[in-house]
């Protein structure tokens, strides 16, 4: 159990900054993810909190203690990686009895044929196997401990991987991408599986990955990281309803959220796709950017018009491809009953609620609006 | 892709064929299978012919050949069984070279694997030079070996040579390396050992960047802190494969040790550096004891057929653990 | 913390340790330049110096070039690498191109038995194949030369893997486009395989250069020695007396190699890994 604080965290490589000083500060116990686009550093602010590279600038420390110079090995962590790094020759037992070796045993009792005649080695073992059983049980792997990582199938990796992390208690879960190299269906199960193992442990998990859902749907908290910064950290909901920047909106939801130029009037008044709504900002007059869930948009009524460009019916919803009419946009609304999908190429209304609506400024920072009026509940842009 | 259906006019082989194929196979399909399958044989004739003829044909001859008295020159030949091998096994001369050729490979797969891995683990320790040490390691490979042997036996001169002289200038006895029946194997396999030890690093090199760096790390979270310990529990044991391939790969070629034997000492001096090929040179093609020389190729070939073996053996192991 | 301070050391140590070995295996080298530079009174002179006082390496290249044909044994050395190299890929590609992609009866038996080939040693085959040469009449020419290495099974194997990486839709493309199976090997398949044919062909050409036991069994004449055999015959011819241009001569023979090495390092070490693979 640890509280891992970073504080203006800097790295570079070969003279190109990948984190660009980052602040955060990870709670004792809570699911933490960073996401964000490849190449965005996530993965590299991991392994600087594993030790795995050293940072450039800035303090890692963890529960209070500063983590400069000590070596990964003496940090306590434990880290799940994206190709599980399995040790090929090991049966899955041996792998997870890994770390309880090189931490239990001495280097004497570790060495190949001497070691195994120690008694105080028998001893040791007797305690690891207790412990790599106990994990195997949680993790329902009894029965593969006897296979080599070849012999396994991903998802069964990926267990035997999360079962050398558990099994000698850390301070923290490092996790880099562990689902990605499962298929679909698997993932989503591993998802619920580790979400429950967080509760189950309840030890401070950092979980770095590019796909917001699976971010959206484990963590207590998410750290959206863009370009070698923390763009925003906060709960799934606040990130999804709240997003500080446009960049963060985008990252977000799938589909992705729909953006419309905009406009703020010398009157403050909010335009978008060139009519007034309800909305009035006290940011200087200028071109802004309205951004709208595809959940928000309500086709059939409104004061937009546009045509039916493309249609993807889920099964249990559909989404709806617009072409704006009068305007380049294209937009996505989703539709709960299908059933209600209009044809291609018909032409159909649409318009969204006043408090639908997220604006950003033309650099992408986050502009506040004042709903008018006192009607501010589910109310339609005006005409 | 690009280049392969590029320009060029067709060769007057392949219009012809073309048309031959093309105009009443597309109605029949099970003629234009004959027609590939008589291209196939077409294509794999001369390869099999030659192979017949200077490889599997002369590898039969060999043990045929054996069992003989022929001689180069010989009017006839006659069936003498065992007579080569008797001969042999009573051959005081052939004990000396097997043992010469054992201590021979004792000695160099040893030295020039140990040396080799030692080499590649330090290269690939560090970052900086790497490039031009593997170079200047795999010289030797390059380098004419008969050429080079000249060279040792210049520097393993006992007045004038370097080695001597580096040996007197610290105090040390010289010895009259080559000329010496105490000393003339050693010398041998110094010179083997020099001229593998690069050809082994590169595999071992090749070895080691193969090793997902995720795994050293993997293990430094593990708990293994030490360089000693990540070697133990990552590097030997995914290098195994590569080493018992190296292995063999050097026993194999410490059989066949010929060269710097027949340049330096023609097996002397009194056969202290006699080994098999070279017996078998000597009987084979300056006795012209064809029969006799076959009966020794045999017992070389059955020493190099066994270290194969071991690898297949070992290969195959390997796969199923990897 | 322990490794902060080791940290700085280990590269210096690493150093150090290569640099020793390095010397060691580069010294039959050094000497050799060093005494193919060095007049006779140097060469025969108890006292080691690696810089000669007068340099002679021009006077001694001179001797070795009059007293042996060098030109002559180089260019041996190339008529018969490259005439073995040819001859190898012509006879083997096709071979290895209707083992990787077209079915016919017997094709399994001889893979395999070119999978056997590859583990006969060629000293096994010496005293059969030079009968063979000898009923033939060929013995000391060219064709002693080349012949019995214009099948080179480790080739065929070679390029049939590769060849079963290329795609069968290429192969079927071309057959769409009107090539015929022979057609295919030559302007398909082998451009395809440079990469393959490149390595193969420096593993060959840097094992026939080098070979010394096949030309010291059938050949006899001078005019047809190749470099490693001038050099055996300098040397018995001079030992004990001309260390000079013998080092010079043999800096002439490992030359090309070492040159061509020098200038393609990776092809180089490539190509010659590929015994590893047999």
């Amino acid at each position: 159990m640890a509280k891992i604080e970073l504080s203006a965290v800097r790295k570079s490589f070969d003279g190109t900054e990948i984190l660009k000083g980052v602040d955060l500060r990870i709670e004792d116990g809570e699911f933490i993810s960073l996401v964000g686009p490849s190449g965005c550093g996530k993965s590299t602010l991991l392994r600087v909190i594993a030790g795995l590279e050293p940072q450039s600038a800035g303090e890692v420390r963890i529960d209070g203690v500063a983590a400069d110079g000590i070596r990964p090995s003496a940090r306590n962590l434990a880290m799940v990686f994206q190709s599980y790094a399995l040790y090929p020759h090991l049966s899955a037992f041996d792998n997870i009895a890994v770390p309880l070796r090189m931490r239990r045993l001495s280097a004497i009792e570790r060495l190949p044929l001497v070691g195994a005649l120690l008694p105080s080695r028998r001893r040791k073992e007797r305690g690891i196997r207790e412990d790599v059983a106990g994990v195997a049980e949680q993790l329902e792997i009894a029965h593969l401990l006897g296979r080599k990582p070849a012999q396994l199938s991903g998802g069964q990796r990926q267990r035997i991987a999360v079962g050398r992390a558990i099994v000698r208690q850390p301070v923290a879960f490092l996790f880099d991408e562990p689902l990605s190299n499962l298929d679909a269906k698997l993932r989503v199960h591993m998802r619920a599986e580790l979400a429950q193992l967080h509760r189950r442990l309840n030890t401070t998990f950092v979980y770095v990955t590019h796909d917001q859902a699976e971010a959206m749907t484990m963590s207590s908290r998410i750290a959206v990281m863009i370009g070698g910064e923390l763009v925003q950290v906060g709960t799934p909901a606040d990130i999804y309803d709240n997003p500080r920047d446009i960049r963060v909106a985008e990252f977000v939801g799938s589909p992705k959220i729909n953006i419309l130029p905009g406009r703020i009037r010398d009157d403050g008044r909010i335009e978008a796709l060139g009519f007034a709504l309800r909305l009035t900002s006290a940011t200087a007059p200028g071109p802004c950017r309205i951004g709208v869930r595809p959940e928000r948009i309500e086709l059939g009524s409104g004061p937009f018009s546009g045509h039916v460009v493309h249609a993807e019916n889920m099964g249990s919803e559909a989404f709806v491809h617009l072409g704006v009419n009068g305007s380049d946009a294209r937009l996505v609304a989703r539709i709960d009953d299908p059933r209600r999908l209009p044809p291609i190429a018909t032409q159909v209304s649409f318009g969204f609620a006043t408090d639908a609506v997220r604006a950003f400024d033309p650099e992408g920072k986050r502009i506040e609006v004042e709903i008018e009026h006192a009607e501010r509940v589910r109310e339609r842009a005006i005409v | 892709m690009p280049s392969a259906c590029g320009s060029g006019p067709l060769s007057d082989a392949a219009t012809i064929d073309t048309a031959v194929v093309a105009t009443p196979a597309a109605r029949t399909p099970l003629r234009k299978r004959d027609q590939r399958a008589m291209t196939a044989y077409g294509l794999v004739a001369p390869a099999f012919t030659l192979m017949l003829l200077m490889l599997l044909g002369p590898l039969a001859s060999v043990i045929a050949l054996s069992f003989t008295d022929y001689q180069l020159g010989a009017p006839a030949l006659s069936w003498i069984g065992l007579a080569n091998y008797q001969e042999m096994f009573a051959d005081r001369v052939f004990w000396i070279s097997l043992r010469n050729t054992l201590t021979y490979v004792v000695i160099v797969v040893p030295g020039a694997v140990t040396l080799g891995l030692a080499i590649a683990l330090l290269i690939e320790s560090g970052t900086s030079l790497r490039g031009l040490y593997r170079t200047i390691y795999f010289l030797p490979v390059m380098a004419t070996l008969i050429a080079m042997a000249v060279v040792w036996e210049f520097m393993l001169h006992p007045q004038f040579g370097l080695v001597n002289g580096l040996l007197r200038g610290a105090g040390l006895p010289a010895f009259s390396w080559l000329q010496d029946r105490n000393t003339a194997l050693y010398a041998l396999c110094a010179i083997g050992i020099w001229q593998a030890v690069g050809f082994n690093m590169v595999l071992f090199l090749a070895g080691l960047v193969s090793i997902p760096k995720q795994l050293y790390e993997a293990a430094e979270i593990d708990g293994a802190a030490s360089a000693w310990a990540r070697f133990r529990l990552v590097t030997w044991p995914m290098l195994g494969p590569v080493t018992t391939f190296v292995i063999v790969i050097s026993g194999i070629r410490s059989f066949q040790v010929f060269d710097t034997v027949h340049i330096l000492t023609k097996g002397g001096p009194s056969k202290s550096s006699e080994v098999l090929i070279h017996t078998m040179y000597t009987e084979g093609f300056e006795f012209f004891r064809s029969g006799y020389g076959a009966a020794l190729t045999v017992v070389f070939l059955v020493f190099v057929l066994l270290l194969t073996l071991i690898k297949a053996r070992l290969a195959d192991r390997g796969v199923q653990t990897a | 913390m322990k490794n902060l301070r080791a940290i700085p050391l280990w590269p210096a140590v690493r150093h150090l340790l290569l640099i020793t070995g390095a010397v060691v295996l580069l010294a039959p080298f050094i000497w050799m330049v060093s005494t193919a530079s060095k007049p006779p009174e140097e060469v025969f002179s108890s006292e080691l110096h690696l810089i000669p006082h007068h340099f002679a390496l021009w006077d001694n290249l001179k001797v070795a070039f009059a007293k042996a044909n060098l030109w002559r044994f180089l260019l041996n050395g190339v008529i018969v690498t490259v005439s073995i190299f040819v001859l190898q890929v012509l006879i083997a590609l096709p071979a290895a191109y209707a083992l990787a992609k077209l079915r016919f009866l017997g094709r399994d038996t001889l893979f395999a038995l070119v999978l056997f080939g590859i583990l006969i040693p060629p000293q096994a085959t010496a005293i059969p194949v030079f009968l063979l040469l000898h009923k033939l009449g060929l013995l000391d020419s060219y064709a002693a030369l080349v012949l019995p290495f214009t099948i080179s099974v480790f080739g065929i194997f070679l390029m049939r893997q590769f060849f079963k990486s290329v795609p069968d839709d290429l192969v079927d493309a071309a057959r769409m486009d009107g090539i015929s199976e022979f057609g295919i090997v030559w302007r398909v398949m082998l451009p395809a395989a440079i990469p393959a044919v490149t390595a193969f062909g420096i593993f060959s050409v840097v094992a026939h250069w080098n070979d010394y036991f096949w030309p010291l069994i059938v050949l006899n004449s001078e005019q047809l020695r190749t470099p490693p055999l001038a050099v055996a015959h300098f040397r018995n011819n001079e030992a004990g007396t001309n260390y000079g241009p013998l080092m010079a001569a043999a800096m002439v023979i490992i030359a090309p190699l070492l040159i061509a090495f020098l200038l393609a390092q990776r092809r180089f070490i490539e190509g010659i890994t590929l015994t590893g693979i047999k």
